[in-house]
């Protein structure tokens, strides 16, 4: 079975080729959609393609599988409608796969759930480091505003991060949102 | 109680009435709160509709027609109980292209039978066959460029080269030659013309002068289980529908529209479609199109019968659908004029006595009978002067 993945962001194609190989697949293409991704798709002759649910790309895609002479005629994956779930799960994790008329919805389904699986995990994975970077400057923000009060009020490390937070605790505010606060001050008065 | 509906849309001008009703309360006002799903593709939009991710969507007209006969993907019954513009596209071409065409603007625009003749002759002149964007095989895009290229004997399935493309890349794949001009939804010409990439050649209601265009499609089973929910969404899209064609709202809107989670265009670039000041050419003086996009005057959310079949007419003329009674039955049972007439039955809003109306007669401004309130319909006749009469199709396909 011929898979081909059509994907803009190398990272997620590969997450999900990852997959596909260790599941035993062995007929992987990524095709990114961009210029004549179209006719190299057709050469390609694919049994699955797969691409991301808001790839503006799609509509071209669609126009192919409906002119295109050198393909079966493809159909969408979400032809099994009784298969509420799995379609909604598809939709949910932004997946849409096309399958060439003729292969068997047992041989597919696998392949749909895995896709599934891997976009959810890559979403989730994003959405980590997401965090993870404004963690990061979360914490560069408080540390500088550690460091007026610091040197300003001659605090020492802890004694400034307490004052912050009691701040923020008797403000209902973040405490990021506090050494903001006190670091646009401190600009606007000329680094006091 | 408030009830919550989902609603997909893609980032176009003519998404506007969607973006009022909730933005400036009208939706609020009866009893809903509207959660706009922004959607990148037409393919995706429809999925979300058709797999219930959405109760209702900002559709291509032709799209709702196709899916109900089952031609785009999983068929599905649609229903579309209100129009939510008439006109609105502009076909634009590189600027080299343009070259042999009409240099003055004003006059190419306004003679579209000149302008497709001339176009015709440019085509042999040009150094591949033309590669034009349209945003969907089934679009009122493609089926006016379609109208439009063949009154001059252009075959568009074999004398130029239609490529489908979404309305947001139009401009990128202009620019790096991979189409030679497009024809989209505002502000995406705009955006072609101020790039200094293309200039207008053919204006969607100079082709047909009140051409349908996007719809508001829901699914028919869920449309008939929910009818208070639909009627109350009519009712606020109708108020909407009337803000947004207010002059004095128009610079006010453009900027609603300007914002990320909307269309993320330049106000500037929106408004001109929305006040009918179109730039054909870069540094140009903007032209005067008081038609250029309709949302609420001459009852334009009403949706005709006739102009669901007129469109079935279309697709059926370039092989897309075989004829039959069957198939122009369920073409016509799109548009949904009984739910439009149930939803506003208690309001002020002017009501056409019929539902369906020879298309293409109207040549000057003409008072019609009306259940309530006077009702003027604008001129919606075709550059080329035919009629559509939904009675005779068959007469109106052998006349091509």
């Amino acid at each position: 079975m011929r898979i081909v993945i059509i994907d803009d962001s190398g990272l997620r194609a590969t997450v999900l080729e990852e997959g596909l190989r260790e599941a035993g697949y062995d007929d992987i293409h990524i095709v990114p959609p961009r210029g004549g991704f179209v006719a190299r798709l057709e050469r390609m002759a694919p049994d699955v393609v797969l691409m991301d649910l808001g790839s503006p790309s799609r509509d071209t895609l669609e126009e192919m599988l409906t002119v295109s002479r050198a393909l079966a005629r493809p159909i969408a994956m979400f032809v099994d409608q009784s298969d509420e779930s799995m379609i909604g799960a598809a939709i949910d994790a932004g997946v849409s796969a096309y399958v060439v008329d003729g292969l068997r919805k047992e041989r597919v389904k696998p392949v749909l759930e895995l896709a599934v699986r891997r976009f959810n995990a890559f979403a989730r994975l994003q959405s980590e480091l997401d965090e993870a970077r404004t963690a990061l400057s979360d914490r560069k923000i408080i540390d500088r505003a550690k460091s007026i009060l610091m040197s300003q009020r001659g605090l020492g490390e802890p004694e400034a991060y307490a004052l912050l937070r009691s701040s923020a605790m008797n403000q209902g505010k973040r405490i990021v949102d506090v050494a903001q606060a006190l670091i646009t001050a401190s600009d606007l008065l000329g680094g006091m | 109680m408030t009830t919550d509906l989902r609603i997909a849309f893609l980032p176009l001008t003519d998404a506007a009435v969607l973006a009022v009703a909730r933005e400036k309360g009208f939706a609020e006002e009866e009893g809903l709160h509207l959660d706009l799903v922004r959607t990148t593709s037409w393919a995706t939009l429809r999925d979300r509709l058709v797999f219930g991710q959405v109760q209702a969507a900002h559709m291509l007209a032709p799209l709702a027609v196709a899916v109900t006969l089952g031609l785009s993907q999983q068929a599905a019954p649609l229903s579309a109980p209100y129009k939510l513009n008439v006109n609105g596209n502009m076909l634009v071409m590189a600027s080299e292209f343009a070259q042999a065409l009409d240099p003055d603007v004003a006059a190419r625009l306004d003679d579209p039978l000149g302008t497709a003749h001339d176009f015709a002759a440019a085509i042999g002149l040009w150094k591949r066959k033309p590669v034009i964007g349209v945003v969907h095989r089934y679009s009122s895009h493609s089926v006016m460029l379609r109208y439009w290229l063949a009154s001059a004997g252009v075959d568009p399935d074999r004398d130029v080269l239609l490529r489908v493309l979404p309305p947001s890349l139009t401009v990128e794949a202009l620019r790096a030659g991979e189409i030679d001009g497009f024809i989209a939804g505002e502000p995406w010409g705009s955006a072609a013309v101020d790039g200094g990439l293309a200039e207008a050649v053919a204006i969607g209601e100079r082709i047909w002068r009140r051409g349908v265009e996007k719809v508001l499609a829901f699914r028919t089973p869920w449309l008939e289980e929910n009818p208070d929910s639909v009627d109350r969404l009519l009712r606020a899209l109708v108020r909407a529908a009337a803000w947004c064609d207010e002059p004095d709202h128009h610079e006010a809107l453009a900027h609603l529209l300007s914002q990320p989670h909307y269309v993320d265009q330049p106000a500037e670039l929106i408004l001109r479609a929305l006040s009918g000041g179109i730039v054909p050419r870069v540094d140009m003086a903007p032209l005067s199109m008081p038609d250029f996009m309709l949302f609420s005057r001459e009852a334009t959310p009403f949706p005709w019968r006739s102009q669901a079949l007129w469109i079935y007419s279309q697709l059926v003329r370039w092989k897309m659908v075989d004829h039959s009674a069957e198939n122009a039955a369920k073409a016509a049972s799109v548009f949904r004029p009984d739910i439009f007439r149930r939803a506003l039955a208690d309001s002020d809003v002017a009501m056409p006595g019929a539902s369906m109306k020879v298309e293409g007669a109207v040549a000057s401004p003409l008072a019609v009978g009306s259940k309530r309130g006077e009702l003027t319909l604008g001129p919606d006749s075709f550059f080329d002067g035919r009629v559509f009469d939904p009675e005779r199709i068959e007469d109106f396909l052998a006349s091509f």
